[in-house]
């Protein structure tokens, strides 16, 4: 208990980087949700690494059987794992594969949520006035956008590429994270030790940088967290809808393609399951981490 | 009032917003500045009415308040492939929708009311904390692969449920709305609205086991225990009362929400609403169609979303005196 109060924010203000990032560091050690959303984590991107090793077969060649013919609709077995679709391809090997793609699109997404949204939220907190009016002007308009609809129409204009949608998905979702931590930069600018700060003369981006940026930096993590998972969800979804890159091995791509070809009235569970799961487990992971910190380090913020 | 005011005032400049980006987008579409409209499906003298119906060869910033005149009156445009009128089209399927949406939040946020405040009773105790992960989980579930399985298993599986659409054919009815209340249309509606229920059930019932945790230490609560009062009662009238005030609001702002998720789920059910002809006029490229159904989307989450303001300021009087003070 005593340690939890201690590495409260509110109480410690960190004026560097480095004792933030040490707590960070460690909180998954104590928290057993966020251990877990590391640890899936961990194993998601040690298969991407691996996934040629994982799965040796190219997941969109078509496979025939001994006898010649294409190895269409083949039950799980020892020789695919997880069968193949209804056009001889080795789901195992596009799951393995579909994990680049997720990882891709999520990690992408979350560098420029987060970035966008701490920048913005720095500025907009720290310098007030008509920055800040106008930025949240622009926030609360791309909040007032309809999420997944928003999305369909620009990757339907724009072409369909796994770019463009992550290029939508963070439009829509740097706002939230900017609102939040501008209101966070808002109480930190008040503080005592950025008024000391700024009376001994420091210049605004030293205050902003070396006194206020640390201890933001877990609200940005946590953003960054959940950004992860919905990019993976919309990723998803729009190749559900057929506006996905069709040359992407995805597991939104899969589902898309379980679904056309009737894999739900053959009860090809293998086909269509696997996906699902993977993508639960990776956006829990969000969940799981951003939960960690929120406790650990925005002891008010919990509960939402 | 004034606070109503300045929050209806806040919603329709969102979605005035809103309606500028999308017209902007449409016209910076692949195709001649006149794509957004007119299209060689259309006959010569429909393609003359558009031209003159949104000024199409006129400037740029008349042809916006001319757009924003035509959309007062609730006119989009000719839908390029089933050549009627855009606004006919949507209002066909906009109750669709929203029965779609609203049963399926009525369902999901009376079960995650009733479990979460159980959850908050139950603190400590092993079904807590299996069930808080297990609610975690609903959530980050895509709604469509939540249907997909529910397809799979109730549907082609037992064959408890129909597979899609929102009627069986050869069937008629005298009027649209016979047709709704028939029970072949609730056998329709069970799987799609099941699916939407069970991804929506988690914010209610997260916030409602928060919520519950909070009120249940707040002296009141500890002032009915003193009385002698039941557990039961306590939990009900006291705790659960207070509790609710924010899920309510959340409901409120669940029904726009939901209506741009829906797309997903109506595409799996093959739903006929306002989701899955969006997502058919994009793919068609039928851009008045696209451009109509967006914004009804857009208009209907401005206006849950003022519904909301509305409702934190009825039910939470602390939030008018702080910001009026």
């Amino acid at each position: 208990m005593a340690e939890r109060a201690e590495s409260a924010l509110p109480a410690a203000p960190a004026s560097s980087f480095w004792p933030v990032l040490r707590r960070m560091a460690a909180m998954p050690l104590r928290d057993p949700f966020a251990f877990t959303g590391l640890v899936i984590y961990l194993f998601f991107v040690l298969v991407a690494l691996f996934a040629d090793q994982l799965a040796t077969t190219d997941p969109m060649e078509i496979l025939f059987t001994k006898a010649g013919k294409v190895a269409a609709n083949t039950a799980p077995g020892a020789e695919f794992w997880l069968g193949t679709t209804n056009l001889g391809r080795d789901i195992y090997a596009q799951l393995v594969h579909g994990t680049r793609s997720a990882l891709a699109v999520g990690l992408s997404a979350a560098v420029i949520v987060a970035t966008v949204g701490t920048v913005v939220g720095l500025v907009s907190g720290y310098f007030g006035g008509a920055a800040d009016a106008i930025l949240m002007r622009i926030a609360d308009m791309a909040l007032s956008l309809p999420f997944l609809p928003f999305v369909i129409v620009l990757t339907g204009f724009l072409g369909a590429s796994t770019s463009n949608i992550v290029l939508a998905v963070a439009l829509l979702l740097w706002p939230n994270s900017a609102r939040v931590i501008r209101s966070q930069v808002l109480t930190l600018r008040e503080r005592a030790y950025v008024e000391a700060a700024r009376v001994t003369g420091a210049s605004a981006s030293r205050i902003l940088f070396v006194h206020i940026a640390p201890n933001i930096l877990p609200l940005s993590f946590v953003y960054a967290a959940i950004a992860i998972g919905w990019a993976i969800i919309t990723e998803a979804s729009v190749s559900f809808l057929g506006f996905g890159d069709p040359d992407n091995v995805s597991w939104g791509m899969m589902l898309q393609d379980a679904f056309a070809s009737q894999a739900l009235s053959r009860g090809q569970y293998a086909w269509f399951v696997p996906p699902g799961i993977c993508i639960i487990l990776v956006v829990v992971a969000g969940f799981f981490i951003s939960r960690g910190y929120e406790e650990v380090f925005m002891p008010r913020l919990r509960g939402r | 009032m004034r606070l109503i005011l300045e929050r209806f005032f806040h919603n329709a400049l969102a979605l005035l917003a809103v309606i500028t980006i999308l017209f902007f987008m449409f016209r910076l579409m692949p195709g001649s500045p006149l794509a957004a409209f007119i299209n060689e499906n259309l006959n010569a003298d429909q393609q003359q009415a558009m031209l003159e119906q949104f000024g199409l060869d006129r400037p740029l910033w008349q042809q916006y308040f001319i757009y924003l005149g035509n959309l007062a009156r609730g006119e989009f445009g000719l839908s390029f492939f089933q050549r009627r009128p855009v606004t006919t089209i949507l209002l066909e399927v906009l109750p669709n929708s929203l029965i779609l949406t609203l049963s399926s939040l009525i369902v999901a946020y009376i079960f995650g009311v009733l479990a979460g405040a159980w959850l908050a009773w139950k603190r400590g105790s092993w079904v807590e904390r299996a069930a808080v992960p297990a609610v975690l989980a609903t959530r980050a579930a895509p709604e469509f692969w939540i249907g997909m399985v529910l397809l799979a298993l109730l549907s082609f599986n037992v064959g408890w449920f129909p597979s899609g659409g929102a009627s069986s054919p050869g069937l008629a009815y005298s009027n649209n709305w016979e047709r709704i209340f028939s029970l072949d249309y609730l056998h329709h509606l069970a799987l799609p609205v099941l699916t939407l229920a069970l991804y929506l059930q988690g914010l209610p019932l997260l916030l409602m086991r928060s919520n519950m945790l909070e009120v249940m230490h707040e002296e009141f609560v500890t002032m009915a225990r003193m009385k002698g009062f039941s557990e039961w009662r306590i939990v009900l009238h006291h705790a659960a009362r207070n509790a609710l005030l924010p899920v309510v609001t959340a409901f409120a702002l669940g029904v726009g929400l939901s209506m741009g998720g829906n797309v997903v789920v109506e595409t799996v059910f093959s739903w006929p609403g306002i989701g899955r002809m969006l997502v058919q006029a994009v793919s068609v490229h039928d851009y008045p169609l696209a451009q109509g159904a967006f914004l009804m989307i857009a208009m209907v989450l401005a206006l849950m979303n003022f519904v909301a303001d509305l409702l934190y300021m009825v039910l939470d009087p602390r939030v008018s005196h702080g910001r009026a003070g």
